[in-house]
């Protein structure tokens, strides 16, 4: 946690969207074993700050460091190599494939995806059965994503993530469309395998009850810039965070 | 400078201008409609042969060689007027929604059944038609005679430009075109017809391409094959100026038309090869076009 | 697909029996295996979501390598085929280079543009490459054994028959693995290809790379089985064919082109024959009514609901 180097560390990032700064000088550590949240009203930039992170924008400004490497500037490709993994605010999946076959594809891209082997080999398809389970999707192995409601997608687009056995995980908004009963759940053991693997996790958040109970630190995002940063139970009750998220509470 | 070079550079304007008019239409499709057009020369090639046959019509038939002239424009207006309707409405309609692919052999099958269908009207035998070129014979430039019908090809061709630009900057029609190519959807909200503006887009690019047929038989031997030949010259054209472009088309045309000419003034044996190096080069250097707009995709 | 597969396993032994009785048929479906290839190619392409209508130029380069290397080296038919696969290998590999970068509508004209070039200098190198007249194929010799030319025709069938299972079982097995698989999951997503940290582009020139040895296969095939190459197998309309038989073709993955080849064949040695200058026409109507009328599953290979052999059932 704390006093030890940052995993991620953001110094200074700029970039603008036209008329609009979407990042106005972001600087951010991300402690080891750490979940961090992030909140903020929509169009504050959080979004931008993982595709900044991820390589998949490019800073005009600033450098992003990733155990103390630089990675500014790096694609996605490689930065998801160096143990970044990431789920999205709109799902991104092989719309034309099922559950499982999705999963198998993020399984295969960790480990043996040159090999001259069938996709579907057994202790792959046990480990992406393994993963479902953990979110709660078993019973939807042969799915359609195409077919699949929008929290099973979100679901899947963080088990995708999962699969690839990251160092630092970062999920954008991942319980958004998933039932109010199924979240905690889900949240619950998620987290639970979070950290009985020390995996460190930044995930961007709208339902403060999620913030709350899982968060061990969280960073408020406001018009591109940092408002506050700090645990839950002081960040949540500064008067100035509520203002500018207010109406964002679920 | 040389008169052969002087020579060679004009007649890459000339030659730039007709592929700038045969190749705006296309570019002009694919901004509205979203479809590259295969079929495109082929509108080229029937905007000739309707030209060349109205043309010996009224020269010899009527004896009145004059008259070539609004006949030629005549060519195109008929080939854009009938053709370009009635492909749009029980061709393309059933396209749009298609995946892209799709769309390509859609109009790629039209080429197919248009260039028989060129045989089956017309014959396979090849056609002349050169009153309209002689008949303005020729004038002086920088000491060399140069035959003043190719001039009035690149006064056309400015013309068109013009005339486009005015069209979708200063009409009201022009604007909604600007607008569907723009963002379909909220031009759609907003109350456009979309079925008519790509009646009308359509119908106005296979005019065009019929205009650069008719205004180019005189200067060409009209035979089979034309239109497979001109149609690639035009994705040249359209490739290198960017999708959708008209100003684009006007470069990638002057480009295209230039080197080519220089070519064949410097080195011969290159001179089909040039168009397709310069597309090549252009896009490996900017894969969108010279004016071609980067789209990226927002996750 | 086990149902259809038996009927196709039937359909194949019947076509592949009936040149014994009608030679002429051999020659007929040669070039209907020769062009499947290359479509065949086209068609893995179509899979990752890319189409390219330059693979004339392979085609073309494998018909060439063969037409040059007969002029001095009296190589044996499976060196010669060879030879035309290494061929496009390569040439696959350096065009691959540049143009694994470019998606949709650019990559479709790219390839256009360099199979353009090839063709604008095969047509205009008259000493070198006999022009628009092309060069004369001799008839080689096939394993060793000198035949006379209907002879050849018929074993040169067999030996593409051969080669095309053996390929089509190579194919369907790879289509199989992960990057078969990442192949198809790049025509729904490329950008979450690349956050899984597989490398796309990789992928792309290895699919485009043999794509280029299918379609140079089919070129050297077809060289030989006619006897004659010209510059029209490296043009534009020579490419659009491939994708149009990929497409007529489309179910079934792997076998798909080759059915399309066989229709396309067929339509054109019978209209070409009959009906003079219609076959193209037919050829055009064929395909319109097709895509227009024919319902969704023939089109598995693009954005329709896919069937890839297992219909994907809710518990």
């Amino acid at each position: 946690m704390e006093g030890a180097p940052p995993l991620l560390e953001a110094l200074d990032l700029y970039i603008r969207f036209g008329g609009v700064v979407a990042a106005a000088g972001i600087s951010l550590q991300v402690y080891p074993g750490e979940l961090l949240a992030i909140i903020g009203p929509n169009g504050a930039g959080k979004t931008t700050f993982l595709n900044l992170c991820t390589g998949y924008l490019r800073p005009e400004r600033g450098r992003v460091l990733l155990e103390g490497k630089e990675i500014t500037g790096l694609p996605p490709r490689a930065i998801a190599r160096m143990g970044v993994a990431r789920a999205f605010q709109i799902p991104q999946l092989f719309t034309e494939h099922t559950v499982e076959e999705n999963l198998l594809l993020a399984l295969a891209a960790r480990k043996g995806f040159w090999k001259w082997s069938y996709l579907r080999d057994d202790s792959r398809r046990q480990r992406a059965r393994d993963l479902l389970a953990l979110l709660g999707l078993e019973n939807l192995i042969s799915v359609p994503v195409a077919e699949a409601p929008e929290g099973v997608r979100k679901l899947l687009d963080v088990a995708m993530a999962l699969a690839l056995e990251p160092k630092l995980l970062l999920l954008d908004e991942p319980t958004s469309g998933v039932s109010s009963e199924e979240k905690f759940r889900v949240m619950d053991t998620l987290v639970r395998a979070l950290k009985t693997q020390g995996v460190t996790t930044v995930f961007v958040e709208h339902d403060m009850e999620v913030v709350r109970r899982y968060a061990d630190r969280v960073a408020v995002w406001a018009e591109g810039r940092i408002l506050a940063e700090g645990k839950p139970q002081e960040v949540l009750a500064n008067p100035k965070v509520l203002a500018s998220v207010v109406g964002v509470e679920e | 400078m040389s008169g052969l070079l002087f020579l060679a550079l004009l007649d890459g304007l000339v030659y730039g201008s007709l592929l700038f008019l045969v190749a705006v239409g296309l570019t002009m499709v694919y901004g509205v409609l979203r479809i590259l057009n295969i079929a495109h020369g082929s509108f080229y090639a029937l905007g000739a042969y309707v030209g060349v046959v109205l043309g010996l019509f009224v020269t010899q038939t009527l004896g009145n060689p004059w008259l070539s002239y609004p006949a030629l424009l005549l060519a195109a207006v008929l080939v854009g007027g009938v053709l370009g309707p009635l492909v749009e409405r029980f061709v393309l309609r059933w396209a749009y929604a298609r995946p892209e692919v799709l769309q390509l052999l859609i109009t790629f099958s039209l080429f197919l059944i248009l260039e028989d269908v060129q045989k089956l009207v017309f014959g396979v035998q090849p056609y002349f038609l050169d009153a309209p070129f002689q008949l303005l014979g020729s004038a002086e430039l920088g000491g060399v005679p140069y035959a003043r019908y190719q001039l009035v090809l690149v006064l056309v061709a400015l013309g068109v430009l013009l005339g486009l630009r005015f069209l979708l900057r200063g009409t009201p029609l022009g604007k909604i075109l600007v607008a569907v190519v723009a963002d379909r959807e909220m031009a759609q909200a907003l109350g456009v017809n979309a079925g008519r503006v790509y009646l009308l887009a359509f119908s106005l690019g296979v005019g065009l391409a019929a205009l650069g047929g008719a205004l180019a038989s005189p200067t060409v031997t009209i035979a089979p094959g034309l239109g497979a030949e001109v149609i690639v010259l035009s994705f040249a054209v359209v490739a290198v100026g960017g999708l959708g472009q008209i100003e684009g088309a006007a470069i990638g045309a002057l480009l295209i038309g230039l080197g080519r000419s220089l070519a064949v003034y410097l080195v011969p044996e290159l001179d089909v090869v040039v168009p397709y190096l310069v597309m090549v080069l252009v896009l490996l250097v900017r894969p969108v076009g010279l004016l071609g707009t980067v789209e990226v995709r927002r996750i | 697909m086990r149902q259809g597969s038996l009927l196709l396993l039937l359909i194949a032994t019947v076509l592949a029996l009936l040149p014994l009785f009608f030679p002429w048929l051999g020659f007929v479906f040669t070039l209907a295996l020769a062009k499947g290839l290359a479509a065949l190619g086209i068609a893995l392409l179509l899979r990752g979501g890319l189409v390219s209508f330059g693979h004339g130029l392979y085609f073309g380069a494998g018909a060439y390598a063969v037409a040059f290397t007969l002029r001095s080296v009296p190589l044996d038919t499976v060196w010669l085929l060879l030879l035309a696969v290494l061929t496009g290998l390569a040439l696959g590999l350096l065009a691959g280079l540049f143009l694994s970068r470019y998606r949709g509508i650019f990559f479709a004209m790219l390839n256009l543009a360099f199979s353009m070039v090839f063709y604008a200098l095969l047509a205009k190198f008259y000493h070198v490459t006999g022009g628009t007249d092309g060069i004369r194929v001799p008839t080689p010799t096939l394993l060793g054994l000198t035949l006379d030319r209907t002879l050849f025709g018929e074993a040169l069938f067999y030996l593409a028959l051969l080669l095309t299972l053996l390929l089509g079982w190579g194919l369907t097995r790879f289509l199989r693995t992960p990057v078969g698989e990442a192949l198809a999951a790049l025509r729904t997503n490329e950008v979450r290809l690349e956050y899984l940290g597989i490398p796309v582009r990789r992928v792309i020139l290895l699919v485009y790379v043999i794509s280029a040895g299918l379609a140079s296969l089919g070129g050297g095939l077809a060289g030989v089985a006619v006897g004659h190459v010209v510059p029209e197998l490296a043009f534009w309309v020579t490419s659009g064919e491939f994708v149009y038989i990929a497409i007529l073709g489309g179910i079934g993955g792997v076998p798909g082109p080759f059915l399309g080849a066989l229709a396309y064949e067929l339509i054109r040695t019978f209209a070409f024959k009959y009906l003079a200058f219609t076959w193209q026409l037919l050829l055009g109507a064929t395909m319109l009514l097709v895509i227009f009328f024919l319902p969704g599953g023939l089109w598995t290979l693009l954005g329709e609901r896919r069937l890839r052999g297992r219909r994907a059932t809710a518990p």
